[in-house]
């Protein structure tokens, strides 16, 4: 094993031993990695460009497929509101991280909290309730202000591309948020403060200083909701379908259930994948060249917080106006699907007539399908949420610490299916796992569920466990080896107890989308492997809206619950 | 005419492990224009603190500050001039050096904010880093040069308005020993040539004793002493600030009938008694004082013989106890010799407790 | 038998050989220092000693028994070498508490719990932390954080402890007292010590023999506080210990000058140690003296009170020199102000060749 003759003593010990945890660990992160990434992804290129009836390389087909009126419309689509979504949802994410992270506006803690929100809840079941609001036909919004308003048509329709981008940039402008906010709150104080000292005013410092050093944190946001928007199944599909608006990604999926496993149509919904994978790729190598360029080391050790921005005249106006989007945006959906989840019959007022428990009781006990659901859903989001931390952990420890050559492949595997949008990685998880490959077959089955969910969020552990075990200084596992801790025990007493906290947080980052998610599934669902998901999904396909609201909120409420477990043990760890 | 003048300054606030705690307690200080001040102590002595007070980002629990004759902060009166009116310089220890511009555009950005004619701009920036030795930089990025020259920018910077008063908070902390000194000789001679007033906040006593006119001490929020570096290291007013500037020895001893005797040994310290003190106290000495000879004086054996860069140093064993002796002459003694030492600048203090634990939890703060 | 042998060490990082043919013994209940400015190798040095990296050829014995051979087939792995270490960010663990971290290694020989309690208590005593067993590191001050490392490191270890650059992050005070415990609990204790760090004057105070490195890896000197003084092995020890003057010097008819803007005559006779050639006199600051039979003029641009010295800065033609004057020496009476003119004299000047543009 020559890999690692330099770095590591332990090989050539008197004893003789030859293998050590090192290279288990690395060959094991090889192995998962191909299996989990390596097969969908080549599945998908392959077929995308082989005839297998005809035995050739096939190229042809791709000129047809893109050319396609249909296919046309929605790459523009995807464009359009990838473009706008993107641009509002930064407006919005910076102007609240810079209310909340800089200036003095009251009820920062409420307005954060609020925050969380629409992480928990998943953007079709957010889409779902922007329909029930204000779709063009029957939304309950749209009917009230018709009749207050004396409207012969619907005011808003939310059946559009604007009615796209708009829940989009709902659900994704706290990337943006997150990012920035983080960056202002954490930046040296003193590269302000010297600028002040030096006579310049609050607004000129933010202009000349504060905003170009947050621009990393700017940008990274930014291109995650591009990426998002771009792969995005369920918003356009629960807003696009009634009015025939198709992106790329519904486009596919719509092919996928058209062709019924025939032949071609899975080619054509593969070449389409391969086009939004080079549209979501492009994307990403921008982030990398944005990044590389413009990356300062603003954040300091010392905790001093920046000084509040003083917001004077300004400050109860932009309070109201905050309050009241959070409301809009956050609470009306979750009250809309809460009042119809207990409506007896979608349509009917909300009056206490016409309210009842009817719907959880359908669905709770008469329903098969719902019990069966929540118990994949459950069974799924704790495997992966545990397999991604496993791998996770595994991957970082190896990239960062045994650091063997080739670990540069690993990284780019294990961060690679996040860059493939849900519907692709679903494709080509049916094609490399139903049968082809050394004749396993999983289709239908739970386990194709389990494996696309791993690729999927395997990225969300890596880069949290990667940043916190960066955080974990070598000296630190070095005082132990010579404290008389061999490799393995520094690794249980320092290391993974440091970043505990790191790995408790990366399990709920996968566990809870996973519990929720639709984009991978609604492809990959057998008869008996349904998720919560696609039940919803399916529920509300069929017209049936009241029981798809009552499983969105039982659905909600298990993901606060998971929520509030998790921050209650996280709350007293004292990381690195 | 006094260019900054602190008032009865005190600043309080909470922390969630001590409460309400006072950081700065009653500072009253005022100094002349030209004038280099130091403000020297431990970490959490309150230092920094009461700069920030100065620099305006900080407001007052009580006091006022004047800076140039004027007002600035009062909190009795509710006055608060924000940082960017008080026409001060200001280089921080960690540089807050903007890594997005050049080196050009760092220190030109106070002129371009106070709307200077763009034609003065051009000279003014060069001859700024002209003094601080970083012409022909211009163009480059902070991220591309050493801490010393990154320092350097700070400093031109702060020196490019002109400002009357500058403010150092420990400027040189960050820099290895020997860019230190050459960075201490050029501030000093930009002080010279301009005649800035400056004060500047350091734990390290070498430093401030070298650059200072005068300097004040402070420890737990409370102000020592105020003096010149010769005053303050002769006579200093308590054990703090007599251990706290230079090396010194504290060796216990007994006062009997106006007789000074170290703990088991028979022969007197040849010293005269303080008149107002008996019993156990502290007879504080320091190293470079002790005359130390083959001949007379009171016997000791030497312990240990150290060569310094500068001069050499003995452990001197008297009874149980250490005293350390420098002197530039080398080979004078052997490890294991006798010898005699005369003290001819002894000062006396009451033997009281260390506030070592109050001071080691204020640094955490 | 010597508690440590490095012989014949050569340590590289891919093609970069950062050190070359190192070899030294180090004597039970030594403390030596391992000085030079960073890159010259000390930590790497430290680090094979550790077995935290492999030499790429060479021995290294500790007292008698081969860590480290290639020819032997040795390497044994760090967590059985038994050397206690201080690092120079502590490397406290912050999720332990002081109790915690100290009873590690005592836990990992697996001693009974009262011996445990017992040796903790012992090492909290020599660094004077006792009742601070329930503290967080995060509760702790810097200082307090590495005492904690140091008993960490005692306990470990009794025999042989490593300290890199243990007090650079202290302030100015707190390294001189820290430097003076360290010294006491060494003696009370005879543990061997290895001090690697780049503060020359640290070093010299603290350790019986000091080895002097260079930015290629090289030992320039291995000596006594009293050998790198006096007599030191070459210029870069010479200019390594403090900041010295360099002044170049010719002989002009007999007469041995500073070659400046002109030549100015400071000696009739042959100094001691004279060299023939292009040639600069390297002379201490404390060396160089105030005499008023002394043969160079200057004037004095500079004066600073230091506490226990003078420092001057001098001019001499058309450069400017370093002076200091111990305040002891200064009761004489004789008082120097800037704008002054006096005479100087040299005493135990070094004369070293030129090496191309190194006069300051």
């Amino acid at each position: 094993m020559l890999m690692f003759d330099k770095k590591n003593s332990d090989l050539r010990r008197m004893e003789g031993k030859k293998i050590g945890i090192d290279q288990v660990l690395t060959l094991l992160c090889f192995i998962l990695l191909i299996i989990v990434v390596v097969a969908p992804v080549g599945m998908i290129i392959y077929n995308a460009c082989w005839d297998t009836q005809a035995h050739r390389l096939d190229l042809g087909m791709f000129k047809t497929v893109i050319l396609q009126k249909e296919n046309v419309g929605a790459m523009w689509n995807t464009l359009f509101v990838g473009f706008f979504a993107t641009l509002l949802s930064t407006l919005v994410g910076v102007f609240f991280a810079w209310l909340l992270g800089r200036s003095d506006i009251p009820l920062k803690g409420l307005m954060r909290w609020l925050f969380t929100i629409p992480f928990m809840i998943p953007p079709f079941l957010g889409a779902m309730a922007w329909d029930m609001m204000l779709s063009a036909r029957g939304g309950y919004v749209n009917r009230w202000l018709m009749s207050t308003l004396h409207l012969s048509k619907a005011p808003i329709n939310i059946n559009s591309i604007w009615g796209i981008i708009w829940v989009e940039v709902i659900y994704m402008f706290p990337f943006v948020y997150n990012q920035v906010v983080a960056a202002l709150e954490r930046m040296d104080p003193t590269l302000e403060e010297s600028a002040r000292i030096a006579g310049a005013k609050q607004l000129y410092v933010i202009r000349h200083i504060t905003l170009p050093l947050v621009v990393p944190a700017i940008s990274s946001g930014m291109l995650l909701v591009l990426i998002t928007s771009l792969a995005n199944y369920g918003i356009p599909s629960m807003l696009g379908f009634s009015a025939k608006i198709y992106t790329l990604p519904t486009r596919i999926v719509d092919l996928m259930e058209a062709a019924n496993g025939s032949f071609i149509g899975i080619r054509q919904a593969t070449i389409l994948s391969m086009l939004l994978i080079v549209v979501v790729g492009i994307a990403l190598i921008m982030q990398n060249k944005l990044l590389s360029v413009g990356k300062y080391d603003i954040i300091k050790g010392k905790s001093m917080r920046p000084a509040l921005i003083k917001l004077r005249a300004t400050k109860y106006p932009l309070l109201v106006f905050s309050l009241a989007f959070l409301g809009i945006v956050v609470i009306a959906p979750l009250a809309i699907i809460v009042l119809v989840s207990f409506v007896k019959a979608y349509g009917l007022p909300f009056t206490f007539k016409n309210l009842s428990l009817k719907n959880y009781e359908t669905i709770i006990f008469k329903n098969n399908t719902v019990a069966m659901s929540v118990r994949n859903s459950l069974f799924l989001g704790f495997s992966s949420g545990f397999l991604c931390l496993f791998l996770g952990v595994m991957l970082s420890f190896v990239i960062q610490k045994v650091r063997p050559k080739g670990r540069g492949v690993l990284e780019i595997l294990a961060v690679l299916p996040y860059s493939l949008p849900g519907t692709v990685l679903a494709i080509g998880c049916i094609l490399a796992w139903s049968g082809v490959i050394a004749g396993i077959n999983l289709y239908n089955t739970i386990w194709i569920i389990l494996i696309a969910y791993v690729a999927r969020y395997l990225s969300y552990t890596l880069k949290s466990c990667s940043a916190s075990l960066q955080q974990v200084h070598s000296s630190l596992e070095e005082a132990s080896r010579m404290c008389g801790a061999s490799r393995l025990q520094s690794l249980m007493d320092v290391t993974i107890p440091l970043i505990k906290p790191a790995m408790i947080s990366s399990f709920f980052l996968v566990f809870l989308p996973a519990m929720r998610e639709l984009t991978t599934s609604v492809l990959l669902v057998g008869p008996r492997s349904k998720t919560l998901g696609v039940a919803i999904y399916q529920f509300r396909s069929g017209g049936h809206m009241s029981p798809a609201a009552a499983l969105s909120v039982i659905t909600i409420g298990i993901i606060m619950i998971s929520n509030a477990i998790v921050k209650y043990i996280v709350k007293d760890r004292k990381g690195v | 005419m006094d260019q900054l003048v602190l008032s009865h300054v005190t600043k309080k606030y909470k922390t969630k492990t001590l409460g309400e705690v006072t950081a700065v307690k009653d500072i009253n200080v005022s100094v002349r224009e030209g004038e280099c001040f130091s403000i020297l102590g431990p970490s959490g002595c309150g230092k920094s603190t009461t700069l920030r007070m100065i620099a305006g980002f900080e407001d007052l629990s009580d006091g006022q500050i004047f800076l140039g004759g004027k007002i600035v902060s009062d909190k009795a009166k509710n006055i608060y001039v924000p940082p960017e009116h008080r026409g001060l310089g200001m280089v921080f220890q960690a540089f807050a050096v903007w890594p997005h511009m050049n080196v050009y555009n760092n220190v030109a950005f106070p002129l371009k904010v106070a709307k200077v004619p763009h034609s003065e701009i051009q000279p003014r920036v060069e001859a700024a880093l002209k003094h601080c030795n970083l012409d022909g930089l211009e163009k480059t990025f902070p991220s591309d040069l050493s801490g010393g020259q990154q320092q350097r920018i700070a400093l031109a910077r702060a020196i490019v308005t002109n400002p009357k008063v500058m403010l150092l908070d420990e400027p040189l902390s960050n820099l290895d020993p020997k860019l230190r000194e050459t960075m201490r000789f050029e501030i000093k001679k930009l002080q010279q040539e301009f005649n800035f007033t400056i004060i500047f906040v350091t734990h390290d006593q070498s430093e401030a004793m070298a650059l200072s006119n005068r300097m004040m001490v402070m420890d737990m929020g409370n102000i020592q002493q105020i003096g010149t570096p010769t005053e303050l290291y002769n006579k200093p007013v308590n054990k703090f600030v007599h251990s706290f500037l230079g090396q010194s020895n504290f060796t216990t001893v007994n006062i009997e009938d106006g007789r000074v005797f170290a703990k088991g040994i028979p022969q007197a310290i040849p010293v005269v008694a303080p008149k107002k003190m008996s019993g156990e106290v502290l007879l504080a000495t320091r190293p470079n004082t002790i005359e130390i000879n083959h001949k007379e004086g009171y016997k000791a054996k030497i312990v240990k013989r150290v060569f310094l860069t500068d001069f050499t140093e003995y452990l001197v064993g008297v009874g149980d106890q250490i005293l350390r002796v420098q002197t530039p002459h080398r080979n004078m003694f052997r490890q294991g010799d006798d010898c005699y030492l005369k003290f001819p600048s002894p000062m006396w203090y009451e033997k009281t407790e260390d506030n070592d634990r109050e001071r080691a939890k204020r640094q955490i703060i | 038998m010597n508690k440590v042998e490095f012989k014949n060490i050569t340590l590289s990082y891919g093609s970069n050989v950062v050190v070359k043919d190192f070899s030294l013994s180090v004597g039970n209940g030594e403390i030596i220092g391992i000085v030079g400015p960073s890159g010259c190798g000390k930590t790497t040095i430290m680090r094979a000693l550790c077995g935290l990296k492999n030499p790429d050829t060479g021995e290294i014995y500790v007292n008698g028994t081969p860590f480290f051979s290639k020819e032997k087939r040795a390497n044994l792995a760090p967590e059985k070498r038994g050397i206690g270490i201080v690092f120079q960010d502590y490397a406290v663990w912050p999720h332990l508490s002081v109790y915690d971290n100290i009873a590690y290694p005592l836990k990992k020989k697996k001693l009974a719990k009262n011996e445990i309690d017992r040796e903790v208590h012992e090492a909290l005593t020599q660094v004077s932390m006792l009742g601070y067993e329930k503290y967080m590191p995060s509760q702790l001050s810097g200082g307090q954080q590495q005492r904690v490392a140091i008993a960490r490191a005692l306990t470990s270890s009794k025999d042989l402890i490593i300290m890199d650059e243990p007090i650079t992050n202290l302030d100015a005070k707190l390294r001189e007292s820290m430097l003076v415990e360290i010294r006491l609990m060494q003696e009370r204790l005879g543990t061997t010590i290895i001090y690697v760090t780049h503060d020359q004057e640290a070093a010299l105070q603290l350790c019986d023999r000091v080895v002097i490195m260079d930015q290629q890896g090289n030992i320039n000197q291995i000596g006594t506080d009293e050998e790198i003084i006096e007599h030191p092995a070459n210029q870069f020890v010479f200019r390594f210990i403090g900041v010295s003057n360099f002044i170049p010097v010719k002989k002009v008819d007999g007469k041995y000058c500073l070659h400046l803007d002109k030549d100015y005559v400071y000696s009739n006779e042959e100094p001691n140690g004279w060299v023939e050639g292009n040639v600069e006199m390297g002379v201490r600051p404390m060396d160089m003296v105030f005499d008023d039979n002394g043969l160079i003029e200057a004037q004095i641009v500079q004066a600073v009170f230091l506490g226990n010295m003078y420092n001057y800065f001098v001019r001499i033609g058309d450069r400017e020199y370093r002076l200091q004057r111990s305040t002891l020496d200064s009761l004489d009476g004789k008082d120097y102000k800037v704008g002054d003119t006096v005479h100087l004299s040299f005493i135990n000047e070094k004369y070293y060749p030129i090496e191309g543009g190194s006069a300051c």
